[in-house]
């Protein structure tokens, strides 16, 4: 592969197809590695990896700071709770903080979109984009894609259904991005209130049907709808939303007899999607998703690190 | 002494639509006479403008200033120095926190005659601490030297209160001054609602949210005969809107502001937050639709928008930092882009800061006239230089143009005929 050519990782829109691809590659090889229980604890070797991480967050930050060890990283986790500190000027103090540490890969998690193109800015670390307000999720659309690409071959022509809380959705947002890139067709549902202005204008199909967007998908991926979200009055309640957009089997058959379901995770049972669908042995992949996760961390790990100058 | 005689210029009147070569004679602080065959009286200072351009010194509709209350963004000292680098004589004041108190819009008015260089005209809260809810007190307001009421970058929510406000305003010959953003659809907004604010992930403002607001308040003018002057327009939508109020005769003006006419959405890319405005900057359309407003008379007057933000204000994730540009530096340069662009003539991009302001705020300024003060612009059309944020006069460097390559420089301001830039 040609070495990535970026310093961070901070979104997924404007990566070039062969960037996307050689990563999956990569992610593709940890998990033979990951699976056959050796590691390599020389890649990074002496490196420090910080998660910074203002939202609460167990999955990525567990699967950041595995991916760290696995490759021989120091691993620090710094988590900022969002009672005390929600002030930008902490984020730019944080940074001076972080350099003087010298800290060589630096995973960020903040609620506001753009902080870590922010922290990017001032930080000599590469930075590593782990959820950004509304933005983008750029390693969980890494990881989707994976798991897609293992389960089907390919990515390129598949009708991938997106389905939810899009407008409030960062893994929706990097996700279009990624499949867009890789040539998939991309729908995503959900009531109008839920859809971002001119999403169309993404490059996707919006439907606010889950029986029209799911017709044919070959991949069902359900996003998370936040419990606040309903107080804010972009849908009515829990019940109305699970009746007419949340996942279950009745919905589902309108997708192709082996579509594949996925999701972020952590799940709403009963809100988005069904107990039945989600523990589905054979269409659910909501916990092959954890497993790439790794995988592909570990693979953004590996490549940023080898811009990284060798010796501080 | 302020005796000048200023030769070989290019005199720009928009008042009399005057575009002529010529000198003109600076007597006592005002202009005693302009025109091509002047002779020198003895002992007069000359001043020879190389075939510049002599126009009004600029009348700057709206703008805010730190002081009092945020004098760490700026004070009336260093915006009178950006105010002068920038050609500008006479600044509509718009406070920190809405003027409520008699005292202190005679306060600033004072303030901005102690700098020597710039007539400050303080626009008063249009109500009581700027909350939207019970009225200033317009007439003493008034007679303390407040040129109009606003309550700033807040729109009047309540339209009870805002129809009181026009119709009361009436009594004392005023304007409210209206930031057209309906307040419930701009809670929380960071960028125009569209594609842009999409990628970005940021919460949108939608463009309706000001023609909504210009939609109720013309119909408050047609029930009270009040007059809303309506401030940085910048949507298709609002200026239709203001186009036919002013075809049916309503008592409805409107201004608007350099980056509504010069930049788009897309200067907000890679997170800029200099480019963070209130309203946000706009689709390219709307964009166009101000430029044509400009060129049709719509719009009646060009405003600096002048908001003073430092680095704590601006070195912020987009959505949490503050809005609003630095722009008394740049509102001639940038104004002029449309003059060498073809879309406005000369005397009609200076009438937009000058003459026009002039007469919707009822003030002599902003003209030629002979008898006026002698608050004068010399400028260069075609000299060319480049915004750059760091580098601007004055203390507020967020400039939302940081970059552009612009052409025209003041090359001097006269205050009462004194040189103050230059």
């Amino acid at each position: 592969m040609v070495a990535f050519p970026h310093k961070h990782l901070l979104a997924i829109e404007g990566m070039h197809p062969p960037e996307i691809t050689d990563l999956l590659d990569l992610a593709e090889s940890y998990v033979l590695l990951n699976r056959s229980g050796k590691t390599q604890r020389d890649l990074l070797r002496g490196r420090t990896l910080i998660n910074l991480f203002f939202e609460d967050s167990t999955r990525t930050r567990t699967s950041f700071e595995l991916a760290g060890k696995r490759l021989g990283a120091d691993v620090i986790n710094m988590a900022v709770s969002t009672s005390s500190v929600n002030k930008g000027e902490t984020l730019l103090d944080t940074a001076s903080t972080l350099n003087a540490m010298n800290t060589d890969l630096l995973v960020i998690r903040h609620g506001q979109s753009g902080a870590p193109a922010l922290l990017a800015q001032k930080v000599s670390a590469a930075v590593i984009n782990a959820g950004d307000g509304t933005h983008e999720h750029p390693t969980q659309a890494l990881l989707d894609a994976l798991t897609i690409r293992r389960r089907k071959g390919r990515i390129e022509g598949l009708v991938v259904a997106i389905c939810g809380d899009v407008l409030h959705s960062r893994v929706a947002r990097s996700n279009i991005h990624l499949l867009l890139t890789l040539n998939a067709r991309v729908r995503v549902i959900g009531p109008p209130t839920l859809i971002p202005a001119e999403a169309a204008r993404l490059g996707v199909e919006v439907h606010h049907d889950m029986r029209s967007g799911l017709a044919g998908a070959d991949v069902v991926m359900m996003l998370r709808l936040q419990r606040e979200r309903m107080t804010g009055g972009q849908v009515p309640s829990a019940r109305e939303f699970f009746r007419f957009y949340g996942l279950d089997e009745a919905k589902l058959a309108h997708a192709a007899p082996d579509a594949m379901v996925m999701h972020p995770g952590p799940m709403n049972r009963g809100v988005e999607i069904a107990s039945s669908v989600a523990d589905d042995p054979i269409r659910s992949v909501i916990g092959e998703q954890v497993e790439m996760g790794v995988a592909c961390r570990m693979a953004v790990l590996d490549v940023l690190a080898r811009r990284l100058p060798r010796n501080r | 002494m302020t005796d000048l005689l200023i030769t070989n210029a290019r005199l720009l009147d928009p008042a009399t639509g005057l575009d002529a070569q010529g000198a003109l004679l600076v007597r006592d602080g005002r202009i005693l006479d302009h025109g091509q065959n002047l002779g020198r009286p003895d002992g007069v200072a000359v001043l020879d403008a190389g075939g510049a351009c002599l126009a009004p010194g600029l009348v700057d509709l709206r703008a805010s200033l730190g002081e009092p209350g945020a004098e760490h963004r700026e004070t009336i000292a260093t915006a009178a120095l950006a105010a002068a680098a920038g050609g500008i004589t006479t600044l509509c004041a718009v406070a920190e926190h809405p003027l409520d108190d008699p005292a202190l819009v005679e306060f600033l008015a004072r303030r901005g005659d102690a700098t020597g260089s710039l007539t400050i005209l303080p626009y008063a809260a249009a109500t009581r601490g700027g909350a939207g809810r019970e009225l200033a007190e317009y007439g003493l307001l008034r007679e303390a030297g407040a040129i109009g009421f606003s309550d700033g970058m807040t729109a009047i929510a309540d339209a009870r209160t805002m129809r009181l406000a026009l119709s009361y305003a009436r009594a004392f010959g005023a304007f409210i001054a209206q930031a057209p953003q309906e307040p419930s659809l701009s809670a929380g907004g960071a960028a125009t609602e569209g594609e842009r604010a999409t990628r970005m992930g940021l919460p949108g403002i939608p463009a309706a949210a000001e023609a909504i607001l210009v939609a109720r308040d013309i119909a408050l003018v047609r029930l009270t005969g009040g007059h809303v002057h309506v401030c940085n327009v910048s949507t298709a939508a609002a200026l239709a809107l203001i186009r036919a109020a002013k075809d049916e005769g309503l008592a409805v003006t409107a201004d608007t502001a350099p980056p509504y006419f010069d930049l788009n959405e897309t200067a907000i890319g890679d997170y800029r937050t200099y480019a963070k405005l209130s309203p946000p900057l706009r689709a390219e359309a709307d964009r166009q639709a101000v430029v044509a407003a400009l060129a049709d008379g719509t719009i009646d007057a060009i405003a600096s928008d002048h908001q003073p933000r430092d680095a704590d204000d601006k070195r912020l994730p987009f959505a949490q930092a503050a809005a609003g540009g630095a722009g008394l530096a740049t509102l001639l340069a940038v104004t002029l882009a449309q003059v060498h662009g073809g879309k406005l003539s000369m005397l009609a991009a200076l009438g937009l800061m000058t003459d026009r302001p002039a007469k919707l705020l009822g003030i002599a300024a902003g003209s030629l006239a002979r008898g006026a003060p002698a608050d004068l612009l010399l400028f260069d059309p075609e000299s060319a230089w480049q915004v750059t944020a760091g580098k601007m006069p004055g203390k507020a460097q967020n400039t939302p143009f940081d970059g552009r390559p612009v052409e025209g420089r003041v090359i001097a301001t006269f205050k009462s005929g004194r040189r103050v830039f230059g």
